[in-house]
This record gives C-alpha cells, sequence and structure tokens, in this order.
C-alpha cells in the first residue's frame, strides 16, 4: 500500500523556503493530518498548488490573536487532511483568495470578511454574506474586542438593499422565495429568474437564522460546548456533537473507551436512518406521492420513538458527552436494536419495490436536477450529493476513525447524480447504516462508556472529523486557559452542498425546484451558524 | 312552457342540495385516499367545520388588493352555484333546465376561472401570477377537450339541453356507445385537471413554486377563502356529477313522485361515491406530474374527446 502522507510531504516541500513549520501534527489534531504555516503572501500560491495537485477545499476558519487574524484552511486528498495556516501581518488584513481555483471557497470567505474584516483580494464575488443589517460593515462580531453579549439592541434592522444578479430580456421574470415558507421548514431566501417555467438562474440569499454560535461559543467548558455543539443544526445533533466531543477529547489528548466508541456509532447511524427516512418521504411528498412521505414518515416515527426508549430523548440530543456517552444502553436495547433492524429492511424492501416499480414517480425523479461529476468535484460537495454524482468519498471508509477503522463500510456510489440517484443512494446508504449497527451491537465491547475528563493545557487544539449524515463534519476546538473554550468552528457539510443547489437547478423548471431542493436538504442553521 | 310551483320548489331543493353536499364529497375523496394510504382520516364532515372557521375567521387583504379582488370570491361561488343549478342532480326535468345548456355550463365555470386568475394576478405577488398562468395553460388545453366531450353528447342527443340529453339517453335504454366510451374518458382527464387534482395539481401541497390553483388563492383568508374554498368544492361536485349523469344516468328521478325522488337520491350518492373511490386509487397511486407533461395529458384527453366525436360520426350516426 502507498504511504498515503507522501503527496502532504511533497506538497509541503514546494514550500519549504517559505514554510514556518511543518509537522506532522499528532495527538493535538487528528491522527492522518499534516500542517505547516505559511508567510501571507504565499496564501495564493498555497491555493494554486494545491488545486494544481488535485486536493479538495474542505474548510476554512480564522480566530483573532491580538488583532494579527489567524487562516486555516483544510485540504484533503486520499483521505489525508493537510492544515496550512498563515497569520496575517496587520489588524487590517488583506489577503489572497483561494476562489479563482476553489469555488468552494467563496462563500466561507465572505463569510469570513463579515465576521472578521478581513479583505480578500481578487474575490470573484465581493458582496456581503452572513451579515444582513444586525451589525454594520464597520463591525467585526469575532474579533476579540467585540463583546460576546452581542450588542443592547430590542430589535434587528431587516436585511434589504441585497444586490442579488439581475437578468433582462422578453419574457424573464424574477420570482423571490421566502425567506418565510409555507411548510415547517428553516429560512432562507431563493431569487428565481425564469423564462416561462424554466429556470435560468437560481441565487440563495442565506444567514437569516445567524445565531452567532462561534461567538457564544468562547469561554464555555467542554460540557457546554458539546450542548452548543448538539443544537448548531438539530437534525444532524449526533455528528455535530461528536465531532466537537472528537476535537476536545483530541485537545485534551483523552483516549475514549472502546464501548463509548461503538455507542457513537450506533448513534450517528441511527441519525443517518432516521434522517434519511425522512427525507425520502418528504422527497415523495414534495411530489405528490403521498403514500410514500406517510410510510416513510410512520418508519422515522418508528426509529424515533426506539431513540426515545433506549437514548432518552427522540433526536439523540447531548446523548454524547465529553469523553463518552452520557448513558449506557439499557441491557435489552441490543436485542431492541437488532429487531428493529430486522422489521425496518423488511418494510424498506416492500416499500423500495413501490417506489421503484412507479413509473410516474420515476419520471418526476430521473433526470431532475443533475450535477454532473465534474461540477460535484469542482465546489467539493460532500455526502449522498456527492456520492450520487459519482465522487466517492465516506470519511468513514477513507479517513476511519474508531469505531470504523475496525469495520467494512460499504459506500454506495451513483454516476447520474439527478434526485432519483440521490434517492438512491440514501435508500442504500439505509442499509448500510442499518449493517453496521447490527455489527456494532453484536460486538458491542464491555467496559465503562464515559472516562473521566482532563483538563487540557491552555491552547490546547483539536479538529474533529466525522461523518455525519449529510457528509463529512469538520470542527475545530482550541482551548483557552481553565478547561474554557478560546475558539469553536464546527464547519456543516451544508457550507459546500448549498452552492450545488444554484448549479444543479439550473434548466430545471420551476415547480421542480422543491424536490430538487428537498434532495439535497442542506442545513440553513448549520450554514448561518 | 309552465311550470307548477312544486317544480320550482324542486329545483332550488336540488340546488342546495347541490351545494350544500359539496364538501361532503370532498370529505369523502378524503376519506377515500387516507385508506388507501393506510393512515387514520378525518371526519367526513371535517371540510364543512373547515368552511365554518374561515367564515368565523376575519379577512386580511394585501394593500395593493383591489375591488376586483374582493369581488372574485363572491362572482365565482355564483357561478359555480348557477352551474350547478342547470345540471339534474336527482331528477331531470326540472324548470332550472331550461335556464342553460351545457355550452352555457362551459362559460360558467370558465367564468369563475377568468376572475380566480384575475385575482391571483391582481394581488401583485409572484406565486399569484405563476398560479394564474399555469392555470390558463391547463384550461386552454382542456377547455376544448371538455366542449368536444359536450358536443359528442349533444350530437347524440340532438339537444345541447343537459336535461334532455339524458331524457334521450334514458329513453334509448341501455345502449354501449363507442362514442360514450372515449368521451368518458377524456372528460375524466379533464375533470382531474379542471378541478386541480393529482396528477395535474395537488391540492395538499404547501409548496408555493408547485401550486397551480392553490397558488392564485395564495393571499385569499377568512370568508373570502372559505367562499372559494366552497365554490372549488362544487366544482369539483359538478364534474363528478356531470360524468355520472351522462354515462351513468339511471336511477335518475323522471317523474316528481316521492319513490323517484329517493331512488335519484340513492343513485346518486352510490355513483359519487364509487367515482370518488376510483379518483382515490388514482391519487394515491400516482405522483404528480412535471408541469410540462400536463399538456400531453390534456392533449390526450382531446384526442379522446374527439375520437368520442369522431367515432359518433362514422359509427352511430349512419345506423
Amino acid at each position: 500500500m502507498m504511504e498515503p502522507s507522501v503527496w502532504a510531504v511533497d506538497f509541503a516541500a514546494q514550500f519549504r523556503e517559505k514554510v514556518v513549520a511543518f509537522r506532522r501534527s499528532s495527538p493535538s489534531i487528528q491522527a492522518p493530518c499534516y500542517r505547516f504555516s505559511v508567510m501571507p503572501e504565499e496564501w495564493g500560491g498555497v491555493a494554486a498548488e494545491a488545486a494544481r495537485a488535485g486536493l479538495r477545499w474542505s474548510g476554512l476558519w480564522a480566530e483573532d490573536q491580538n488583532n494579527r487574524i489567524d487562516l486555516t484552511v483544510v485540504l484533503e486528498k486520499d483521505g489525508v487532511y493537510l492544515l496550512v495556516q498563515t497569520r496575517t501581518a496587520d489588524d487590517s488584513p488583506s489577503i489572497a483568495s483561494h476562489g479563482l481555483y476553489y469555488p468552494a471557497a467563496d462563500r466561507s470567505e465572505r463569510r469570513l470578511a463579515d465576521l472578521f474584516g478581513i479583505a480578500f483580494r481578487d474575490q470573484a464575488d465581493s458582496r456581503r454574506w452572513i451579515r444582513h443589517q444586525a451589525w454594520t460593515e464597520l463591525e467585526t462580531p469575532l474579533r476579540k474586542t467585540y463583546p460576546r453579549s452581542g450588542r443592547d439592541e430590542t430589535s434587528t434592522r431587516a436585511d434589504s438593499g441585497y444586490p442579488f444578479l439581475g437578468a433582462q430580456g422578453t419574457g424573464v421574470c424574477e420570482i423571490p422565495v421566502g425567506p418565510i415558507h409555507a411548510g415547517i421548514i428553516e429560512p432562507g431566501h431563493f431569487r428565481f429568474q425564469a423564462v416561462g417555467e424554466m429556470i435560468l438562474n437560481l441565487e440563495a440569499r442565506l444567514g437569516y437564522v445567524h445565531k452567532g454560535i462561534e461567538k457564544i461559543a468562547e469561554g464555555r467548558d467542554p460540557e457546554g460546548l458539546a450542548r452548543l455543539a448538539g443544537r448548531v443544526s438539530g437534525d444532524a445533533t449526533v455528528a455535530h456533537t461528536w465531532a466537537a466531543c472528537m476535537a476536545m477529547e483530541h485537545a485534551a489528548g483523552i483516549e475514549i473507551s472502546t464501548r463509548a466508541l461503538a455507542l457513537r456509532a450506533i448513534l450517528a447511524e441511527r441519525e443517518r436512518i432516521i434522517n434519511h427516512l425522512g427525507d425520502i418521504g418528504a422527497i415523495c411528498g414534495d411530489v405528490g406521492f403521498a403514500f410514500g412521505q406517510y410510510q416513510f414518515g410512520r418508519l422515522r416515527e418508528r426509529c424515533l420513538r426506539l431513540n426515545a426508549e433506549l437514548f432518552g430523548h427522540r433526536l439523540m440530543m447531548d446523548t454524547i458527552v465529553p469523553g463518552g456517552v452520557y448513558s449506557d444502553l439499557p441491557s435489552e436495547g441490543g436485542h431492541r436494536l437488532l429487531e428493529e433492524g430486522i422489521e425496518l429492511r423488511q418494510e424498506l424492501e416492500e416499500l423500495s419495490v413501490i417506489l421503484d416499480e412507479n413509473p410516474s414517480l420515476q419520471d418526476r425523479w430521473s433526470t431532475t436536477g443533475i450535477l454532473t461529476t465534474e461540477a460535484a468535484r469542482m465546489l467539493g460537495v460532500l455526502g449522498y450529493v456527492a456520492r450520487a454524482s459519482g465522487v466517492d468519498f465516506d470519511v468513514r471508509r477513507d479517513a476511519p476513525y474508531a469505531p470504523y477503522d475496525t469495520l467494512k463500510v460499504h459506500v454506495p456510489v451513483a454516476m447520474e447524480g439527478d434526485v432519483a440517484a440521490r434517492v438512491r443512494v440514501r435508500q442504500e446508504e439505509i442499509d448500510v447504516a442499518l449493517d453496521l449497527i447490527d455489527e456494532l451491537v453484536s460486538v458491542l465491547p464491555a467496559g465503562s462508556c464515559r472516562m473521566p475528563w482532563s483538563v487540557p493545557a491552555s491552547d490546547a487544539e483539536g479538529l474533529g472529523c466525522v461523518e455525519g449524515w449529510r457528509g463529512e463534519h469538520l470542527t475545530y476546538v482550541r482551548f483557552g486557559p481553565d478547561n474554557t473554550i478560546a475558539r469553536f468552528y464546527p464547519r456543516d457539510p451544508s457550507v459546500l452542498n448549498w452552492p450545488a443547489l444554484e448549479r444543479l437547478i439550473i434548466g430545471n423548471i420551476v415547480p421542480d425546484f422543491p424536490v430538487c431542493n428537498k434532495s439535497l436538504n442542506g442545513s440553513y442553521s448549520g450554514h448561518d451558524l | 312552457m309552465a311550470y307548477p310551483l312544486t317544480a320550482w320548489a324542486l329545483a332550488l331543493l336540488q340546488t342546495l342540495l347541490f351545494i350544500a353536499s359539496a364538501p361532503l364529497l370532498c370529505g369523502w375523496v378524503k376519506r377515500v385516499r387516507c385508506a388507501f394510504q393506510n393512515r387514520a382520516s378525518p371526519p367526513l364532515w371535517q371540510p364543512y367545520r373547515d368552511l365554518g372557521k374561515l367564515f368565523r375567521k376575519s379577512v386580511i387583504l394585501a394593500e395593493e388588493a383591489s375591488w376586483l379582488f374582493r369581488a372574485t370570491p363572491y362572482i365565482v361561488l355564483a357561478a359555480m352555484v348557477l352551474a350547478a343549478a342547470v345540471i339534474p342532480l336527482i331528477a331531470v326535468n326540472l324548470p332550472t333546465d331550461a335556464i342553460a345548456d351545457v355550452i352555457v355550463l362551459v362559460g360558467f365555470l370558465a367564468l369563475g376561472r377568468f376572475f380566480i386568475a384575475l385575482a391571483g394576478l391582481d394581488i401583485g405577488t409572484a406565486f399569484g401570477g405563476i398560479g394564474s398562468s399555469r392555470e390558463m395553460m391547463v384550461s386552454s388545453l382542456a377547455e376544448p377537450a371538455m366542449l368536444m366531450a359536450v358536443f359528442t353528447i349533444s350530437m347524440t342527443a340532438s339537444s345541447t339541453n343537459l336535461s334532455t340529453a339524458m331524457h334521450y339517453l334514458l329513453q334509448s335504454g341501455l345502449v354501449l356507445r363507442p362514442s360514450f366510451v372515449f368521451t368518458a374518458a377524456g372528460l375524466m382527464m379533464v375533470a382531474v385537471a379542471e378541478s386541480g387534482r393529482l396528477p395535474v395539481d395537488n391540492p395538499a401541497t404547501h409548496l408555493e413554486l408547485t401550486m397551480i390553483h392553490e397558488g392564485m388563492i395564495l393571499e385569499y383568508s377568512g370568508r373570502h377563502l372559505a367562499l372559494i374554498e366552497w365554490a372549488s368544492e362544487i366544482k369539483f361536485m359538478i364534474y363528478a356529477v356531470l360524468i355520472a349523469d351522462i354515462f351513468l344516468p339511471w336511477g335518475i328521478a323522471t317523474r316528481v313522485t316521492p319513490w323517484e325522488l329517493l331512488s335519484g337520491v340513492v343513485a346518486i350518492t352510490v355513483k359519487l361515491a364509487l367515482l370518488a373511490v376510483l379518483l382515490g386509487a388514482v391519487e394515491s397511486g400516482l405522483a404528480k406530474m412535471r408541469l410540462f407533461r400536463v399538456p400531453e395529458f390534456l392533449n390526450l384527453a382531446f384526442l379522446l374527446c374527439l375520437l368520442g366525436l369522431l367515432s359518433h360520426i362514422i359509427l352511430e350516426v349512419a345506423i
């Protein structure tokens, strides 16, 4: 087997003259992970070289260090993660944009510009992104000087005057949708330009549920951060909490018991199952196939009830805590999980025949909302969205973390990239998750399920990387003094998946937007933070 | 032609029964759909409760709403009530039958649609405009098919009056007319499209971008919404009764006797209940079709109705 780290060393070697430090950063950062720092003037060159070497752009965050901004970009190839860092020179930083080489970087950079006041040079799009009208252009909420409590305001100004892209011509009409929608979903604004029913362009405007998660994380204790992480996006609470706990445990140098790891994986796989079930049902509902909607909804509800019974919460919120899991699986729990797995498989088998053999349903899903493999790679999309477009990546298999390092994870992939492919991949992922749960339950190790916490050193940092149901979660944590959090950044997979919606919808008809959107199902809250 | 006062009273009664039982039919369709989807259903009288709730709620008007928006619910309901008055529900040869023929009936339906589409445009929201434009696309294709079906029946009975046509069909006994088989299939497809049912429109959706009928009335609330909902329910019943009357006319009262009237009520109830079961099965088994497939669907309906007309001319007139 080829040493997977070769490319990372080679890559760093190109910057040898300019590299400040290069180290295999274990144990503070997750194991197959390298990091090096460059001078700020090399920042643009990093992206150029990374793009040339075929690295995937995975995330970007910043941190205020006494008015100098530390920037960290995460790149990945063959399951090896590379963190490249730089520190800007002064307190009005200007740095090269990565957007030229990585379109995926665009929104993260605009976000940092809004929150830190960083000016990105040669940015294709320099409009504000996360900033609506709650703070002014001159304010930088994530700098240390900005009060954590925020400003004392009774009301927030409405967001107006955002310069949307326009389209002109005979028969072109503009359709504004949202931010408040008729269904019980999160807020987001979508601006369509359409000719008749044909969509020419779609522009999403997100940020309506910006809660200042990163800011309010500062100063929390580890348990408080785990609870906060569980509320970044309610439907991915397990994945976010796991990623945050993993980062904190790496920072503190704590080894988790094998039993706790297995239980975490069971929770994560169950989260995958309930969300896939709910979404497949909703995708049926969006094309008017109520039967599928109610049947999948029924199955999801069954799983939720078993969750409440076994884990104390329907969505398994706060079940993962720093050092392990909150409570052990009840003695009959393993048996109940296996039993439910058998019944669920039977029901799903019947339902999948009904879905597959319904031509009116397949007619709506096939060739609708195609995301090509090329576009998926370019945008760096994650999870089932990527896998339905032929991008074969799954953290559980390609950069395995415990307990997946000892399990064989089958990763379903489809090439078509349409709604039907995304539904099919998700159907298969349910089967894989059920198999994994069976395996985890049957060889569940004995032992305690929660390790005592040890206070990490000040400045200890950690990275958590978890394959949630939406895809790769990347969470960075740095501790300050006295067991408090100095910096927390959870990169939800939705950050990279949302731009795919704007691309795959082009050329589709307006009434197919809801089903395309649902087949992607990005988290508004996870994106807005 | 002079009618006795009892006939007028009966005609009035029949119309009242028609508009009063329209929500019941919708409640029944909902129950059937729920049964096909393995779920618990709301009670049969739920549509009445919904209407009652809406009537009690206050009306909220968009700032841009003109008189047109406010008048439309009344115009639409009036058009549907008039259309309902023309259709024999439990008895034929009533005085209201003479008011209008089937072509005017199609006109009443078009009048209601025209005003709802205008109201959708009136308030100036994107969804209203989308809904109106889609509704016009659907109806421009559905109306010719509907007229074609009407012509087939009129040619068979040599009258455009519905009551006269039904009388003729009842008297000619059980004759299997190829033209009617085609026309029945075509008219059912038109009915599905025009009353906003699956697979053309999804009345249960909350997704604004996919709406046709619901899109136009998205800004209506309270009493106005109740009137429009009621009108939609009557419209749905008009199509159902038309299909039941023309293709299965047996059982309807031809004379005003208590026994015949009772049998008329029972007959139409059974026929509508069975039609609703058919609709519920179709609606549960099909996803909503893509919007650009709707013209294909309605073209097929038109083709079937045209085949009906042709087969009438070729096969039936010559005999």
